[in-house]
């Protein structure tokens, strides 16, 4: 998994890429919560991410939990089959997905 | 059939993933169907790795039996660890909002959901839990 980020004044997009898995999942929820100090808008960008497991629903969730106090969080270009996680898990309705 | 032996800690996930797809490739198994199943084997080898033998480590065996006639997987998860059904777990609710919901509890869930059965049954010290899943 590799993790791309772009801070621009309060708005931070954080690309990634591969699989979010167990392994990998404790790196992104570091690499966020590192850099979300008074980022009100978040943008992630799902369109190179090929697996998401409980693990990275978990950093979702606990991230959707902070941007709800500073503001907001959108996920984008997501896959079909990464979609149909969300659905089956609920977390199409927490999340904010363009 | 094929087995693979391994020390239940997360550290070997790649491994028993690897191997797991391996013989979903070699029976031509679509990709689609390949991430759920890699999904199932993760939520249930970490929950093996995290509470099987905690704080300790022990051995978790991994059989993946495929059936080309049906186009069915079988994928059989055994450890000697403490009786643990997860299938007695209730499900969350995923109704709820990101406020409301708690984090985790998700992934025995979210393997029910993408496999076509799962059963657990403990006899002569170990839990053994099965997944089956259509791979046409």
């Amino acid at each position: 998994m590799t993790v791309n980020k772009n801070l621009k004044a309060d708005a931070l997009s954080v690309a990634v890429e591969g699989r979010i898995d167990t392994t990998t999942a404790p790196e992104l929820e570091k690499e966020i919560k590192d850099s979300l100090g008074g980022v009100k808008k978040l943008v992630l960008d799902f369109e190179k991410v090929e697996y998401i497991s409980s693990a990275g629903l978990r950093v979702l969730l606990s991230t959707q939990k902070i941007m709800n106090k500073q503001g907001e969080m959108k996920l984008i270009n997501v896959s079909s089959d990464i979609m149909e996680i969300f659905e089956v898990t609920g977390f199409s309705d927490i999340l904010t997905i363009a | 059939m094929k087995e693979l032996d391994i020390v239940a800690k997360t550290e070997n996930l790649d491994a028993v993933t690897d191997f797991v797809n391996e013989q979903l490739e070699a029976a031509g198994c679509p990709m689609k169907i390949l991430m759920q199943i890699d999904l199932a084997v993760e939520e249930i080898f970490v929950n093996i790795a995290n509470y099987a033998y905690s704080p300790e480590e022990g051995p978790a065996t991994v059989r993946v039996q495929t059936d080309s006639e049906k186009s069915t997987v079988d994928i059989t998860f055994i450890d000697h660890g403490v009786p643990y059904d997860p299938l007695a777990k209730q499900d969350p609710d995923v109704t709820l909002s990101a406020e409301q919901r708690a984090i985790g509890g998700l992934g025995i869930f979210m393997v029910k959901k993408s496999m076509d059965d799962v059963t657990y049954e403990y006899r002569d010290g170990h839990n053994i839990l099965t997944i089956k899943k259509g791979i046409a």
